[in-house]
C-alpha cells in the first residue's frame, strides 16, 4: 500500500465518491417508494380538541368502532386513554381499503398492530389517520407501544380481520366484534 | 502526569459508578419482561427502574464520561492547562447535586415518566431541575473547551489545532446547539407545569423541541468513541492516521448534518405533515456520511500498522494487528457493532419503511447496539488508555481488559440480535409484561429468555471492568513503572497549515444556524401559527 500523500488525497476522493453513490441509491430508493407506490409516514395535520372530543362529534361514544360511509369506504374509530382503548375490538373487512382514525382524550399514546405496517403515534390535540389493507384474515393485537403512564402495559386492543362475505354492517353502518 | 488528574479522575469514576448500577437495573428489567418469574416484578418498580436506567445511560455516564475525557484531551492535545481549572470543579459540583436530585426524585416514586419525559406526564420538579443542573454544568465545561482552543491558537498562530482537541471542540459546540431543545422544553413548558404555574401542554410542540435534542445528543454521546478512533487506534496499533482531513471533515459533518435531522423520531407523529418529515429525512440521508468516510480512514489506517508489522496480502495486515492491545480490539469489536447498529439505522431513517419497526424492541436494539455497544465499549477503551496516566500506574497484563471488551460485545450482539428480530415480530416497547399464553406472543419466548442471557454477559463484563480499574490502584498486580506522556496518532502526512474552516468552526455554525431555520423554522412556528388545542398536564409526581 503506498502511503505517498497524492496516492491518500486520491483514494479518499475516490472513497467519498462511493459514498455518495451509496447513499444516493438509498435515497432514490426512499424517494420511488414514496412518488411510485405512495408509501408515506401517516402525515395527516389535523387538530381535535382532548377535552371535549368525547361529547360530540366523530369521538364520541355512539361514534366509535367500525361503519361503512355512505361511499362505502371502512372507517373505524378509536379512542386511546389512560389505560384503554375504546372500543377494545374492532372488525374490519379483509382485502379492502380500511381508514383507521386514533384520538387522545389524555396523554400521549400510540399503536401498532403486529404483523402489519400500521403505526402511529396518538398525540392529545390531533387525530391520527392511517391507511391500510388486511391481506389475511384472522385475529390481530394492536396494544398502545408509547409510555403513557403506569397503566401501559395493559392497554391493549383487537383487530379481527373477517372474510368480506363476515363483514356484515347493521342498518345504521355499523360493525362490532359483538359478545366475547 | 497530567495537571487535572484528580479532577478527570473524579468525573470518570462518578461516570463509571453510576454506569455499573445502572447495567443491574438493565438486566432486571429485562429479566421481568421475560417469561421466566423475577423478583419486585410490579409496574410501578419497572418504570422506576426504566426511568433511573435511561437517565444514568443517557445523561450521567455520557455526560460525566465526556466531560472528564474533555478535560484530559484539552490538556493533553494542547499540552497546557485548561482555563478556570475551579470552574471545572463548580460544574462538577453542579452536576452531582443534580444527579443526587434526580436519582433521588426518581427512587421516591416522584418521577416515573421516563427520561424522555413525555409531557403533558409530568414528574416532581426536582428531577428536572436536577437534569438542568447537569446540563448548566457541561454548558461551563463547554466554554472551557472553546477557551482553551482559542488561547492555544492565539499562542501558536498559523498552526492546525491537534485533532483530539479540533474534535472535542465540534462536541462542545454540537452540544450547545443540541440542548437547546430541550433546555426550552424543560424551562418553559415542562417545569411550569410540574410546578402548577400552568394546566394545560402544547403536546406537539413538546415533542418537536426535544426531537430537537433527539438526535443530535446521540452524536455527543459518539464523538468521544470517534476521537479514539481516529486518535488512538492508529497509534495503538503501531501505525499512522492515513489522513488528519478526512478527520477534521468527518467532525465537522457531524456538527453540521447531525442537527436539522431530529424530526425523523417524529415519522410517525400527527403534528407535522409529510413536507418537513420528508426534508429531514432528506438530511438525516447525509448524516451516514461521516461515519461512512471513518469506516474507510480508520481501516486504512490500521492496514498502514498492519503492514508494517510484517502482514502481507490483501488480508494479511488483518491477521498482523495487534489485537491484544485493547484499543485495537475495542476499535475491531465497536466497527462489528457499528455495521449492524448503523444498517438497523438506515432502516429507521427509511421514511416510511420507518412504521414497520417504530416502538418496537428494534427500536431499543438499534440504540443499544450503537450507543451501548459501539459507544461505551470505546468509553472502556479510552478508560484503559488514559488510566495509567491518570494514576501513575500500568497494569502488567492487558488479558483481563481484552477478555472484558470481548465479553461486552459478545453479550451486546447476543442481547440485540433478539431484539431486532423481536421488533420486526411487532414485540412493542416499555412494557413490564407480556402474555406469553397467548398464541400470538408465545413464539417470543425464547428470544426473550436468550436476550437475558445477553444480559447476564453485560453484567458480567461491567463487573470485570470495574474490577479492571480497580487494580490499578492494587499494588500487586500492577507494575510501578515510568508511564510515558499521552500521545496521540500522529498522521501519514501530519498537516503544516489546514485551512481556516478545518481550524475552527466560525463558519460552520452559520450553517448549522441556516440548516436549522430550514429544518425546524416551520415546524416550530406551526405550533404559534396554528396553534393546536392543548392537553391537561397528568401529574405523576406522587401523592402530593
Amino acid at each position: 500500500m503506498s502511503t505517498e500523500e497524492s496516492t491518500i488525497a486520491r483514494s479518499e476522493l475516490r472513497w467519498t465518491a462511493v459514498v455518495f453513490a451509496a447513499i444516493g441509491v438509498v435515497f432514490v430508493a426512499i424517494v420511488s417508494a414514496t412518488l411510485v407506490f405512495h408509501e408515506q409516514p401517516p402525515s395527516h395535520r389535523e387538530t381535535i380538541d382532548p377535552t371535549t372530543m368525547h361529547l360530540a362529534g366523530e369521538f364520541a361514544e355512539g361514534n366509535l368502532g367500525t361503519s361503512l360511509g355512505p361511499d362505502g369506504g371502512v372507517t373505524t374509530r378509536i379512542v386511546a386513554t389512560q389505560f384503554a382503548f375504546v372500543p377494545q375490538c374492532a372488525v374490519v373487512p379483509q382485502g379492502k381499503p380500511v381508514t383507521f382514525r386514533f384520538a387522545s382524550p389524555d396523554v400521549i399514546h400510540g399503536i401498532l398492530i403486529t404483523g402489519t405496517n400500521v403505526n402511529t403515534m396518538v398525540v392529545p390535540g390531533y387525530v391520527s389517520e392511517v391507511h391500510t389493507v388486511f391481506a389475511e384474515s384472522g385475529d390481530y393485537l394492536m396494544p398502545c407501544h408509547e409510555f403513557c403512564g403506569l397503566g401501559h402495559g395493559e392497554m391493549m386492543a383487537h383487530i379481527r380481520v373477517v372474510p368480506p362475505a363476515q363483514f356484515n354492517p347493521d342498518k345504521n353502518g355499523k360493525v362490532g366484534c359483538g359478545p366475547r | 502526569m497530567v495537571p487535572a488528574r484528580r479532577l478527570v479522575l473524579a468525573y470518570l469514576w462518578t461516570a463509571f459508578t453510576v454506569f455499573a448500577a445502572a447495567v443491574v437495573l438493565g438486566v432486571w428489567q429485562m429479566w421481568v419482561r421475560s417469561p421466566i418469574a423475577a423478583p419486585f416484578s410490579t409496574p410501578d418498580n419497572y418504570y422506576l427502574s426504566v426511568t433511573a436506567h435511561g437517565t444514568a445511560m443517557a445523561y450521567v455516564l455520557t455526560t460525566f464520561f465526556i466531560m472528564g475525557f474533555g478535560y484530559y484531551a484539552a490538556e493533553t492535545a494542547l499540552d497546557q492547562k485548561v482555563p478556570g481549572p475551579r470552574w471545572a470543579w463548580v460544574a462538577y459540583a453542579l452536576g452531582v447535586i443534580g444527579v443526587v436530585m434526580a436519582i433521588v426524585t426518581i427512587f421516591a416514586g416522584r418521577a416515573s415518566v421516563l427520561y424522555t419525559f413525555y409531557p403533558p406526564l409530568t414528574a416532581s420538579v426536582f428531577y428536572y431541575l436536577g437534569l438542568v443542573l447537569v446540563v448548566v454544568g457541561s454548558w461551563i465545561w463547554c466554554v472551557q473547551m472553546i477557551a482553551a482552543m482559542a488561547l492555544w491558537k492565539r499562542a501558536n498562530p498559523g498552526k492546525p489545532v491537534p485533532l483530539a482537541m479540533f474534535a472535542t471542540v465540534s462536541n462542545a459546540m454540537l452540544w450547545l446547539w443540541t440542548t437547546a431543545g430541550v433546555a426550552v422544553e424543560l424551562l418553559f413548558i415542562v417545569i411550569p407545569a410540574a410546578l402548577g404555574l400552568t394546566e394545560t401542554v402544547d403536546v406537539g410542540l413538546t415533542r418537536t423541541l426535544f426531537s430537537w435534542t433527539l438526535h443530535a445528543i446521540v452524536y455527543f454521546w459518539l464523538i468521544p468513541a470517534y476521537i479514539a478512533f481516529y486518535t488512538m487506534a492508529p497509534r495503538a496499533a503501531g501505525g499512522r492516521l492515513y489522513s488528519d482531513t478526512m478527520g477534521r471533515l468527518s467532525f465537522v459533518l457531524f456538527l453540521v448534518c447531525s442537527l436539522p435531522v431530529g424530526m425523523h423520531h417524529l415519522f410517525m407523529d400527527p403534528e407535522h405533515s409529510s413536507g418537513f418529515k420528508f426534508v429531514q429525512m432528506s438530511l438525516t440521508v447525509l448524516v451516514t456520511v461521516p461515519t461512512l468516510l471513518t469506516i474507510f480512514t480508520i481501516p486504512a489506517s490500521l492496514e498502514i500498522a498492519g503492514r508494517m508489522r510484517g502482514g502481507t496480502g490483501l488480508f494479511g495486515w488483518i491477521g498482523a494487528l495487534p489485537w491484544r492491545e485493547p484499543m485495537v480490539l475495542a476499535t475491531g469489536l465497536a466497527f462489528v457493532m457499528l455495521w449492524f447498529g448503523g444498517g438497523g439505522g438506515l432502516i429507521n431513517m427509511s421514511y416510511a419503511m420507518n412504521a414497520m419497526v417504530h416502538n418496537t424492541s428494534w427500536v431499543t436494539a438499534h440504540f443499544h447496539l450503537i450507543f451501548g455497544g459501539t459507544v461505551v465499549i470505546m468509553y472502556f477503551a479510552i478508560a484503559y488508555e488514559i488510566w495509567p496516566h491518570l494514576t501513575g500506574r500500568a497494569p502488567v497484563s492487558p488479558r483481563g481488559q481484552c477478555a472484558q471488551l470481548w465479553l461486552w460485545a459478545i453479550g451486546m450482539m447476543v442481547m440485540t440480535v433478539p431484539w431486532h428480530w423481536l421488533g420486526l415480530e411487532g414485540q412493542w416497547r416499555r412494557v413490564a409484561h407480556f402474555d406469553y399464553a397467548d398464541p400470538a406472543i408465545a413464539g417470543w419466548a425464547p428470544w426473550v429468555d436468550a436476550s437475558v442471557v445477553g444480559g447476564v454477559i453485560l453484567l458480567v463484563s461491567a463487573a470485570m471492568f470495574v474490577a479492571n480499574l480497580l487494580a490499578f490502584y492494587a499494588d500487586a498486580t500492577v507494575a510501578l513503572r515510568p508511564v510515558p506522556p499521552q500521545r496521540y496518532a500522529i498522521a501519514a502526512h501530519p498537516p503544516a497549515r489546514v485551512p481556516a474552516m478545518f481550524n475552527g468552526f466560525g463558519m460552520w455554525n452559520v450553517v448549522v444556524l441556516v440548516l436549522m431555520l430550514c429544518a425546524y423554522g416551520y415546524p416550530i412556528a406551526q405550533s404559534f401559527i396554528l396553534p393546536a388545542p392543548q392537553a391537561n398536564v397528568h401529574r405523576m409526581s406522587g401523592a402530593s
